[in-house]
């Protein structure tokens, strides 16, 4: 500035002679404040250390029949589906959404995928195809109602949830196709079911690309510009749109993602059972939601990190086979889970008030 | 400013009979707008009187019901902040508009995002974060926000007026054509709204004009170059700050005193 400023106030000039010397805020020493901030940080810290407790736990209550190579990889091939369609809840509950058709798009897009080989002859590999298509069209569709009709993502994916798995059972007409069949005709569908050994450790392909789908979209959100506007969107809307955000186009792409990766799931259904059914992945939802949960991303959208959710995944597959090994009520897995979840959500705030 | 130069010129910036309705409630009621190319141009009103709805309606955010938005004197139609910002119309809203996790240069680059050069920024979308740092910590120190220790800080654990400077240092940063500051000074302490003042005369000695919102009328009378009163929806007159009191100001602002004929709109 050239221009001498015309007399500023005089209160103004009081200030002149401040202090340059910036304002530090004290670290008065609370241990628990700098965990709080460390958490927040890295939200995916939570569901780490809990399932590290976890495994160790097992390993000291089970012994070496659970601490194993073939038994930690039993639980990584048990909780592939459940981590896939995790990855996919997880990029709609970033953006303060949330997807209740995941179950639904999974199952239907793997009966598409076996219809279309089995009942009008086309070859595996382009039914393939189509059915992550469907996959894809059906997140798209949640997405255009929830971004361009403004609907609650709650309502929209409770109505989808009904007509994809209602449509899922009219066009298959509640047919299964035998795993048998699959094998001799269209191995191609089963392919994520192949595995390979490491030693003790036997991986499915379904559990690589779990793995592979978490690292890539781990990388998206924290490394690319789309990834920083998922969280923008799901943080504040309004203020995402205003600094220059298209949240329409962010929305739309989450949710078609996301059906995208469900379709994957239901590809992966069909290496896990071998055979295609309309009545497999019931629990799909739930179980998808839990993992997110307990992975520490925020319902309230914006927070949490996509590691958080395989892990909240694992924690789960660990405590279910735990405690099938030790010979317990497999009620007693659900009531540790609810009390996970409640914990998680706990932890969420606690972790929320760094901000306040 | 030469103000006698200004009507022989084409407004920069301009809204013609703009009306935006809520429901029931006409926020803009044929509203006219002008900003002349280099100068500060200070609007001033009451509460409700439909300010921010203006600049809104100017600036992409609030698409208008009728009445025509005009840049360089071609009409255009905004569909979005985004769309005004690409046509170079910089825009800090009351309500900040920032993303609270984020980071201060997640937020000052938002939509904007630079890419590392090679092959990871153009195959794998890859961002550079340490060039997006490094320009927004210049730009922060540019203002004499100092008291930012960490630029990697998420934006809510920022004081209101930390955020405030923010947002002022990114539209600063990045408007090439216009700048429209809602009420920058709003939340600051008295050293931060000097540094914001200069900060505005600073952007309009690079030649880019300003559009300011404010109450604070020793701010308006020090820096604007003409004063926009805005008055039940729509502009009441247009005085400037050498003619006129800052008791007269008030006095049109509030419609205890009726503007005369020569600066009436
Ligand atoms: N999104 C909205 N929905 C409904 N009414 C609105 C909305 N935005 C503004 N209004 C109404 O429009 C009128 C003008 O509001 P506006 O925010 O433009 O006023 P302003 O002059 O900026 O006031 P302030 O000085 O308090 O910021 C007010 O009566 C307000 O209630
Ligand atoms: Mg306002």
């Amino acid at each position: 500035m050239s221009e001498t400023s015309p007399k500023p106030n005089d209160y103004e000039s009081a200030a002149t002679g401040a202090s340059a010397t910036v304002a530090e805020f004290e670290h008065h020493g609370g241990f628990l404040t700098r965990i709080q901030h460390t958490l927040h940080q890295n939200p995916a810290l939570v569901p780490l250390i809990v399932l590290v407790l976890s495994v160790i736990l097992f390993a000291v209550l089970i012994g070496s029949n659970f601490f194993s190579p073939f038994a930690l990889t039993l639980i990584l091939q048990q909780v592939a589906i459940v981590g896939i369609t995790a990855a996919a809840q997880s990029l709609v509950i970033l953006t303060a959404g949330i997807d209740l058709s995941v179950g639904a798009i999974m199952v239907f897009s793997s009966v598409i995928m076996g219809q279309f080989t089995f009942r009008y002859g086309l070859p595996a590999e382009i039914s393939i195809i189509i059915g992550l298509a469907a996959g894809t069209l059906m997140g798209f569709i949640n997405g255009v109602l929830v971004s361009v009709m403004r609907l609650p993502p709650f309502i929209v994916t409770l109505g989808t949830w009904q007509i994809f798995l209602a449509a899922n059972y009219l066009y298959s007409a509640n047919e299964t196709i035998r795993a048998q069949d699959i094998a001799e005709q269209a191995a191609a569908l089963q392919f994520f079911g192949n595995s390979f050994k490491i030693g003790g450790a036997v991986f499915t392909y379904g559990v690589v690309l779990m793995l592979v789908l978490v690292a890539v979209l781990a990388y998206a959100l924290k490394q690319t510009a789309w990834g920083r506007h998922v969280y923008a969107v799901g943080d504040d809307a309004e203020a995402a749109e205003l600094s220059g955000v298209q949240t329409k186009k962010v929305l739309i792409s989450v949710y078609a993602l996301s059906g995208l990766i469900c379709a994957l799931a239901g590809w992966v259904l069909i290496g896990r059972i071998g055979s295609v059914s309309p009545t497999s992945g019931q629990l799909a939802n739930i179980e998808a939601i839990t993992a997110v949960v307990i992975g520490g991303i925020s319902l309230f959208g914006g927070r949490g990190s996509i590691v958080g959710s395989l892990f909240g995944a694992l924690i789960v597959g660990v405590f279910s086979l735990g405690l099938r090994m030790a010979g317990t009520d497999p009620q007693w897995t659900y009531l540790l889970i609810g009390l996970l979840i409640i914990g998680a959500v706990a932890v969420d705030q606690w972790i929320r008030k760094v901000s306040v | 400013m030469d103000q006698k130069g200004v009507s022989l010129m084409e407004p920069i910036l301009q809204g013609k009979k703009l009306v935006k309705r809520y429901g029931r409630v006409t926020a803009l009621d044929h509203c006219d707008f002008e900003l002349y190319p280099g100068e500060i141009l200070a609007v001033i009103g009451d509460n409700g009187a439909g300010k921010s709805t203006l600049i809104k309606a100017v600036s992409g955010a609030v698409i208008p019901d009728e009445g025509e938005v005009r840049l360089e004197g071609k009409q255009v139609h905004f569909s979005s902040p985004l769309d005004a910002r690409e046509h170079g119309i910089e825009t800090v809203y009351q309500q900040l508009a920032m993303s609270p996790a984020l980071s201060i240069a997640d937020n000052m680059f938002m939509g904007r995002e630079l890419r590392k050069p090679g092959f990871m920024g153009k195959y794998f979308f890859q961002l550079d974060r340490k060039e997006m740092e490094r320009i927004a910590r210049e730009k922060l120190n540019d203002l004499g926000l100092m008291t930012i220790q960490n630029i990697n800080q998420a934006v809510e654990t920022l004081s209101g007026g930390q955020r405030q400077g923010v947002a002022v240092a990114r539209a600063a940063a990045f408007g090439s054509k216009v700048i429209i500051l809602d009420e920058p000074t709003a939340a600051l302490g008295v050293k931060e709204s000097r540094k914001v003042l200069e900060l505005i005369q600073d952007v309009r000695s690079r030649g880019i004009p300003i559009v300011l919102i404010s109450h604070n009328m020793p701010h308006v009378f020090e820096v604007a170059d003409r004063i926009h009163i805005h008055r039940l929806g729509k502009r009441l007159c247009v005085i400037k700050p050498q003619d006129h009191t800052m008791n007269d100001a008030v006095a049109l602002m509030t419609g205890a005193k009726e503007p005369d004929f020569e600066s009436a709109a």
